[in-house]
């Protein structure tokens, strides 16, 4: 057991794949000399070589195509988009290559790759640096998207999708790289599609994701110790595939849902939870399905306006009163 | 501007040369395969059999001919939306790719791509790309992953002249061009991209040509219509890319005989102009070669009546097909063979 950062966590789960399998290459901008943009892969180079940890020039396209033309003939890439937001000059390898490639030819070829980026806000970056675009990848057939909010997680969950078969998006979030968290020793390796009770409680059940996490935790603390409401606490971790049973399976003990949103309100992940509790447990229901999110807004730089624009701690904790109390 | 009449005439090779008569039969089988399948492919759109869209090679045979002969078993080959040509060159059979045109079961992906995303591993032919200039970096993500085993195969990636303009293209040559990769860029400028000519909307007259200097990459632009220079520049960007040299970029001139797709009468072309280009239709030019080298014309025919009649044994196989059945319709979207997202 040691303490470890988020940021240290992902040269250490990117190290421990690299290391099991010599198939698993990684490239990206600034990558490898300097270690990333956010020094999340110092020591790669130094450790697997510049013919396995490749500094790219500024070229997403070039970078997720190459990722994918290394996937279908045998190599296991990583690839990391320095910021999710520039999925947009490179959105067709996302949402038209990687993920139809199998399915247009009846299975006839394969994409095992992992797309890391730099996801979310809390650094004043402004609205092209900040954005939470899970949701842009959850809408699409044959992606899997996955989204840590510890550094043990960072760890198993990355391995995981290093060995799955399947196209991997995996964003990590830039406001956890430097929180810590305890991890074991040895191989970490955890299951895509699988959410995780954080904190059990009966009155009412919290779905959070990565930097929201942290935040839905201490709404449930304040809530528990303020109004006693008693909150289960939910990390939902894979957006795609979904563990839709130990969601449903809180709903059907708290009779309560609300959803801690980071992305922009309209078609985000919560909305899609949301239907299927709507769906499934409706009669399990004792009150409204509640979303908590950014709203349908581009994100603002200076510190004071994206603090008060992203779902807080106190905006949670009203919410979830207030709809209880209604 | 490039003048189109400017495409240099064939030239007289010497007898017994380095290409010999084996090879050149195989170069004149390839070209009269894709020419039979594809004036086939058009037949059955005027019959209403092959749905869907459909991009023709006819007028640039010599091209795939050329790159796929030159081809060992191992490269791979990367095309567009314009690819049953490259696909049939690489071996695969006239009933996988007319079944595929035509949404049948028999079909080489059973009517689940459909003509523009033909891909048959097992022949090397590693997909058809529907977004222009998509696969130009994964030919490159292909070549990495062979330069980092150590395989000693080459990734072959076709594109058309309007394809040069597009942000992917240009990622991708400097992109292999740092990494020396083994992948060779062809670029089959048929002087148009879907209606508007390429010269209208490109800053230099070589749309992939003129920008290979600024990869640090020779100039080469060749007849695309004589599938020997086609064949012999192959071999040279093959051998290069094999022995670490990195990737070249080819620059073929060609012209389709018909129009963008299924649909396109090509009206847009001036007077003549198609007219001129038939003269240099590269089968034609094929067929005074091998006369030129001695080939009987009984040998010709043999070759042409051969395939004519697999192309017709091929046809009546897919109209006997039958339509793919309902349970591949959410097979293969994950690896697991499914399409399930939740638990
Ligand atoms: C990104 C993108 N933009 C536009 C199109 C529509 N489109 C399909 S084919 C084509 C023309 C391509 O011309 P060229 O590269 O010269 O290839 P050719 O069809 O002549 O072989 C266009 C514009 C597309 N498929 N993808
Ligand atoms: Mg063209």
């Amino acid at each position: 057991m040691a303490e470890l950062t988020y940021r240290d966590a992902v040269a250490r789960g990117i190290a421990q794949e690299m290391t099991r399998d010599p198939d698993v290459v990684f490239l990206g901008e600034d990558v490898a000399k300097a270690g990333g943009v956010f020094k999340a892969t110092v020591g790669l180079l130094d450790q697997f070589g510049p013919l396995r940890v490749r500094d790219t020039p500024i070229s997403e396209q070039a970078i997720l195509g190459a990722a994918m033309g290394a996937a279908m003939t045998g190599l296991k890439p990583i690839a990391e988009i320095m910021f999710s937001d520039f999925f947009a000059v490179c959105f067709d390898y996302i949402a038209n290559e990687f993920p139809k490639s199998r399915y247009m030819t009846n299975g006839q070829t394969k994409c095992p790759l992992v797309v890391r980026t730099g996801n979310g806000a809390g650094s004043r970056f402004g609205a092209q640096h900040s954005q939470s675009v899970e949701n842009w990848c959850m809408m699409i057939p044959g992606l899997k998207v996955v989204a840590p909010s510890s550094p043990v997680d960072v760890i198993g969950l990355l391995a995981a999708s290093v060995r799955d078969p399947d196209p991997v998006i995996f964003l990590e979030h830039k406001s956890l790289y430097p929180t810590k968290g305890e991890v074991p020793d040895g191989e970490i390796l955890d299951t895509l599609g699988t959410a995780k009770i954080l904190r059990p409680g009966r009155d009412a059940t919290i779905l959070a994701l990565a930097l929201m996490v942290p935040r839905a935790l201490a709404a449930a603390e304040k809530l528990a110790a303020e109004h006693g409401i008693d909150c289960e606490v939910i990390d939902v971790r894979s957006l795609v595939p979904l563990d839709t049973q130990t969601i449903l399976g809180s709903v059907a003990k708290t009779h309560r849902a609300f959803s801690v949103e980071e992305n922009p309100r309209l078609c985000g992940w919560g909305a899609e939870i949301m239907s299927i509790i709507a769906d499934e447990a409706f009669y399990d229901l004792d009150g409204p399905l509640v979303r908590i999110t950014t709203p349908h807004c581009p994100l603002p730089a200076a510190d004071i306006l994206e603090d008060a624009i992203l779902p807080t701690v106190d905006r949670i904790v009203d919410r979830v009163r207030k709809t209880l109390n209604a | 501007m490039l003048d189109k009449a400017t495409a240099k005439p064939a030239t007289k090779t010497a007898l017994n040369d380095d290409i010999g008569e084996a090879t050149r039969l195989e170069l004149y089988r390839s070209q009269v395969n894709i020419r039979e399948c594809e004036q086939r492919a058009y037949d059955l759109f005027l019959q209403n059999l092959v749905k869907g869209t459909s991009h023709l090679s006819l007028g640039q045979e010599a091209i795939a001919a050329g790159f796929a002969t030159a081809m060992k078993k191992g490269d791979l080959s990367f095309c567009t939306y314009r690819g049953h040509a490259h696909t049939l060159a690489r071996g695969v059979p006239f009933e996988k790719v007319l079944g595929e045109l035509m949404q049948r079961d028999n079909g080489l992906m059973r009517g689940k791509g459909g003509s523009m995303h033909l891909m048959s591993p097992e022949h090397g032919v590693m997909g058809s790309y529907a977004i222009i200039g998509a696969h130009l970096p994964i030919a490159c993500g292909a070549a990495w992953r062979a330069q980092y085993k150590g395989h000693g195969d080459v990734s072959v990636c076709f594109f058309g002249d309007g394809t040069t303009n597009i942000g992917a293209f240009h990622e991708a040559l400097n992109f292999a061009a740092i990494w020396k990769l083994p992948v060779v860029f062809v670029c089959e400028n048929n002087f148009y991209m879907e209606y508007t000519p390429i010269g209208d909307v490109t800053a230099v007259p070589n749309p992939a040509g003129d920008r290979a200097s600024a990869y640090g990459l020779e100039k080469i632009v060749i007849d695309g219509n004589d599938a020997d220079v086609v064949y012999r520049t192959a071999q040279k960007a093959f051998e290069k890319a094999r022995s670490g040299g990195g990737p070249s970029l080819i620059e073929c001139l060609t012209y389709r005989h018909s129009g963008h797709s299924r649909a396109d009468p090509a009206k847009y072309r001036p007077e003549g102009e198609l007219e001129k280009w038939k003269e240099r239709d590269p089968i034609k030019i094929y067929r005074e070669r091998l006369k030129h080298f001695g080939i009987g014309d009984d040998v010709i025919a043999g070759i042409d009546a051969e395939v004519k009649r697999t192309v017709d044994e091929a046809t009546e196989a897919c109209k006997a097909a039958p339509n793919p059945p309902m349970d591949i319709l959410t097979t293969d979207v994950y690896a697991d063979g499914g399409f399930a997202w939740r638990n």
